[in-house]
């Protein structure tokens, strides 16, 4: 460990006389994004701050698999190497990795308050902020207002609702010969996507969040039961088989080539679908997520990404500059307004412009506040283990190798073994 | 009669043309794939119809694929280099010279062939951590040679052994030192077993993924494997296969040739590294 | 005459003495990068290591392969999904060796004939074995997308399926195409190395069994079979063992599923993704200890010439 400390000092003192800018000047590094709009944005308003500051930005692109990146995260971390200041982290990784980052507050001058309370509680370990909110996610129903309105369906309220109508429009599509037409997308895959869906089926339902805040297993109960079977008929129904190996883009691939009647994505897909490519421009609409049933709730996983300061920059002061800077007002309005970003700040939800460019932030603004949040904070660092028993369990429901019942019992005992010295 | 030959002879050459389509179709529809791009790949047409560098072009301007190809040479001929030093020094010792202990030496080397790469994983990270060549590209040689020095001890042996044994003496009699007769008579001698050795060696660190992969963190660092095993993933307008194929194909070209140049020597180096073992 | 024979045994200690000092480097280098981390898989195996924190872990025996706990059993050796992924490992190293010999017989058969343009079939079957595992892997993922994939539109082209099918997704088919792309990669591997144990075969059976006019079928099965076992047995025996470790190609086709999950991929799992240092390293250890048992099996057995007098 000395020796590593020792080795990165040598090497940064090193890239700092390399560098032989003006004292006030130096490099950060920040990971955001992967490839496309995402990358580009942050590309746009890293080098904007560092116009503004005289400071340089280096953008450092990681995987774009969020299990991908959590593990390289983890490693760097772990290494305790410097190479990336400003961390890009998922809404669910506070708890896994916040003693590595340093805490914000003494940096934000108090704007934290301006922010969802719910998301600030989240990035909040052991009393210290450890990541400012940057945008925001939940899922959302993507229908095509097309087809409802060509068979005179309506925007549907319940999941059983959704069934009938996506398995009605399917069919009467392809009996017009549109033999390509699947009435539901979502992401099936066996990966961090699928516990976020899951679990808005069994939210929906009421069966509550998998654990709960005290750290007991509660997810095999009648309404999780419930939520698994009706899911457990869509594939092969009306979703294609190859779902169980769709990620977020593979379901917006299919959807946006206009092969779907509805998806499940987060609200990035809007942008996308309404680009001036795109098969379905003007012809999708936005809901919340269907109730389970009629006395089930509207709902939608949270999501979002964070930004963190490394403990180990060399910079963290400046590394805090720039996470102020992309989290502030003004860059998360651009941000919404150019790339359906969620907002953190509730303000921006009445902004005009804002509004304008995402009609549905203002209707969905109760899902995207009351977002149901995955059971990272309670189980820790132990959460990874926990989502892929969830993900894969319900993996093989939907692929039929196995009944939801037994899926839910043995899902119930495995975390129950896991759990058994706490969290 | 005649019939049934005529028969037999259709039937040969459909499996021929058979065993040709299977191992090669992948590769042609590869680089197929390549060239198109948007909406056109998502036609699946197993005929040349576009040709579009569109690809090539932004497999090297959206990530440092460039950087990624000078990686994988650097890590892949240093490897190989150190490999054939280490290798040739020990094939001379073990196949030239008999002492005590040389059968379990060589069962160890074998044995350290079989070595599931999972299994030194940890051991391996915490060392490169240890060293502090973490996510650099010493660290990834120094993991590489676990793959490439056995295999390379090994078949240098077996080339070693079947050269005659009175190469050396004449000249141990005229009083040569132990490192002479090694680099003077056997490193000539060896040059085509090198060079088989070498390639060998090169393929494998050239393709290596899980160190690759657990070893290194940021884009800069990746070899080429672990850059197109990530390449895939949300680029704007479509699905990136376009640039996963002109990846592959930018990588796989080189090795192909090589392999076609070389195929014979390849195929001895195969054999002496199985069948006689 | 003594004078001679002292000389002689000089030389030769001098020689076993140069041996060793030609050996040290390979060694050290060996000891460094193998028998080292090898040696602390082994010891993480029995400490509840994580990733966050390494340098703080503490010793717990044999806990992550068996505890009793409360009652009831923890630990490797009663993980359902570990066992799974032995299952797996094995299903798959069993299919996919068997496949690739049968095919890899045919292929160094049609090989082992003169025709014309012998040479370019021959450099044809080498392409799949040149190419990186991971871009065949990414070739392979794209030939067989379930949507847009040239597989699917052949098949439906030629009306072998109706719809498209979900080839590494579906859980039927996810091993399948798992091992259809490592029967692809590797069958010339298994020819090569069949053809090389067929060209060195005495051809004065072959014409004996020709005047005769026994069929060449039988001829197969009577004499070249028996004849080049050897050379197959040593074939099979290096591309178990190598299927046995299979990662890349299952982690990148099919990611973390648990239709195909084998057992390195299950170890580098626990060790990467969960961060669970011992946990996985008990896993690979227990990967390290199946293989090795095979070799050692393999070595007494199969009678390896290993200790081969120096010629």
């Amino acid at each position: 460990m000395k020796f590593q400390a020792l080795f990165g000092a040598s090497a940064m003192t090193l890239a700092a006389a390399l560098m032989a800018s003006p004292a006030s000047a130096a490099s950060v590094s920040i990971s955001c994004g992967a490839v496309g709009q995402e990358l580009e944005l942050c590309r746009e308003a890293a080098d904007a701050w560092a116009q503004k500051t005289g400071n340089e930005v280096v953008i450092v692109s990681t995987p774009n698999s969020t299990t991908e990146r959590l593990a390289l995260y983890q490693q760097l971390l772990a290494a305790g190497a410097g190479d990336i200041d400003v961390f890009q982290i998922d809404v669910i990784w506070p708890g896994i990795l916040g003693s590595h980052f340093i805490d914000l507050a003494p940096y934000s001058g108090g704007v934290e308050k301006e922010h969802f309370p719910s998301i600030i509680e989240n990035n909040t370990v052991d009393g210290q902020l450890v990541a400012m909110p940057w945008f925001t996610d939940a899922g959302v129903l993507y229908y095509r207002a097309d087809l409802l309105e060509k068979y005179g369906e309506s925007v549907p309220q319940t999941w059983d609702e959704m069934t009938e109508i996506a398995k009605r429009v399917q069919d009467s599509e392809r009996g017009e010969g549109n033999t390509g037409m699947w009435g539901f997308v979502f992401q099936g895959k066996a990966y961090e996507g699928l516990t976020c869906d899951a679990l808005e089926w069994i939210d929906a339902y009421g069966g509550g969040t998998i654990v709960n805040g005290e750290g007991d297993v509660t997810v095999n109960n009648e309404n999780a039961l419930a939520a698994l079977k009706l899911a457990g008929s869509w594939v092969g129904n009306i979703a294609p088989e190859g779902v169980l190996n769709y990620a977020e883009e593979e379901a917006r691939g299919v959807f946006q080539s206009g092969n779907a009647v509805f998806m499940r994505n987060w609200p990035y897909a809007w942008a996308l679908g309404n680009s001036e490519d795109s098969p379905v421009k003007g012809k999708i609409g936005v809901a919340a997520l269907p109730k389970g049933g009629s006395d089930g709730k509207h709902t939608g996983t949270l999501g979002g990404w964070q930004l963190a300061v490394s403990k180990y920059s060399a910079n963290p002061e400046v590394a805090a500059d720039l996470v102020m800077y992309l989290t502030s007002y003004d860059e998360q309005k651009r941000r919404a307004v150019k790339g359906a970003y969620n907002p953190t700040i509730a303000a921006l939800y009445e902004d005009k412009q804002v509004l304008e460019a995402n009609p549905f932030f203002g209707e969905l603004y109760d899902t995207f506040v009351n977002a149901v949040a995955r059971p990272s904070r309670v189980t820790g660092t132990a959460y990874n283990q926990v989502s892929n028993e969830f993900w894969n369990e319900t993996h093989a429901v939907l692929s039929g190798t196995k009944s939801p019942e037994d899926a839910l019992s043995d899902l119930e005992s495995s975390l129950k073994r896991m759990s058994r010295r706490g969290w | 009669m005649s019939v049934q030959r005529l028969v037999g002879k259709v039937a040969f050459w459909a499996l021929l043309i058979a065993i040709a389509i299977f191992a090669v179709f992948p590769f042609y529809y590869a680089i197929l794939s390549s060239f198109r791009s948007g909406s056109e790949l998502f036609t699946a047409s197993i005929l040349p119809d576009h040709f579009d560098f569109r690809n090539y072009v932004s497999v090297f301007t959206e990530q440092p694929f460039g950087r990624n190809i000078l990686n994988s040479v650097v890590v892949a001929f240093t490897v190989v280099a150190i490999s054939l030093f280490l290798g040739l020094t020990a094939a001379y010792a073990l196949g030239r010279v008999q002492f005590t202990g040389r059968g379990l030496l060589l069962l160890t080397i074998l044995s350290v062939s079989m070595f599931p790469q999972v299994a030194v994983l940890s051991g391996m990270f915490e060392l490169i951590r240890t060293l502090g060549i973490y996510n650099s590209l010493p660290g990834l040689i120094l993991a590489n040679l676990i793959l490439t020095l056995p295999f390379t001890v090994w078949v240098l042996t077996t080339f070693m052994r079947e050269l005659p044994k009175e190469l050396e003496e004449a000249a141990y009699v005229d009083g040569a030192s132990p490192w002479t007769v090694v680099s003077k008579i056997f490193m000539p001698l060896m040059w085509p077993a090198m060079v088989t050795t070498g390639l060998l060696a090169f393929i494998a660190a050239w393709n290596e993924f899980l160190f690759a992969l657990t070893f290194t963190l940021s884009a800069q660092q990746r070899t080429v494997p672990v850059a197109i095993a990530l390449l895939s993933g949300a680029s704007q307008f479509e699905l990136p296969w376009g640039n996963i194929m002109a990846a592959s194909v930018i990588v796989t070209v080189p090795v192909v040739i090589l392999v076609l140049i070389f195929q014979r020597r390849i195929v001895s180096g195969l054999t002496a590294g199985a069948v006689k073992g | 005459m003594s004078v001679a024979a002292g000389s002689a045994s000089e030389l030769t200690r001098a020689r076993v003495r140069s041996a060793w000092i030609f050996l040290t480097p390979m060694m050290i280098v060996l000891a460094l990068v193998a028998g080292w981390p090898l040696i602390r898989t082994i010891y993480f195996a029995f400490t509840d290591a994580n990733l966050s924190a390494l340098d703080d872990t503490r010793f717990i025996g044999f806990a992550n392969f068996l505890e009793y706990y409360e009652g009831e059993w923890y630990g490797l050796l009663v993980d359902p999904d570990w066992w799974n992924a032995v299952w797996n490992t094995i299903w798959f190293t069993v299919v996919s060796v068997a496949l690739e010999t049968v095919l890899g017989m045919i292929v160094a058969l049609t090989l082992n004939t003169a025709f014309k343009g012998r040479g370019y079939l021959r450099a044809a079957i080498l392409i799949p074995w040149a190419i990186p595992t991971i871009v065949s892997a990414k070739m392979w993922g794209w030939m067989l997308h379930d949507q847009f994939g040239i597989l699917n539109e052949i098949l439906i082209g030629i009306g072998i399926i109706s719809a498209p099918i979900a080839w590494t997704a579906s859980p039927d088919t996810a091993m399948w195409a798992v091992i259809m792309v490592d029967v692809w990669k590797t069958t010339p591997f298994m020819a090569l190395l069949i053809l090389a144990g067929l060209q060195i075969l005495p051809t004065d059976c072959y014409e004996a069994a020709k005047v005769d006019g026994i069929h060449p079928v039988k001829v197969f099965f009577k004499v070249t079979l028996p004849l080049i076992r050897p050379a197959l047995v040593v074939a099979l025996i290096f591309r178990g063992l190598d299927a046995l470790r299979i990662f890349d190609l299952i982690y990148v086709l099919t990611s973390n599923s648990r239709e195909t999950m084998t057992m390195s991929v299950y170890a580098r799992q626990q060790l990467v993704d969960f961060q669970e240092v011992g946990y996985g390293s008990a896993a690979s250890t227990m990967l390290f200890m199946i293989i090795a048992v095979l070799v050692v099996l393999t070595l007494t057995v199969g009678k390896v010439r290993l200790g081969e007098e120096v010629k």
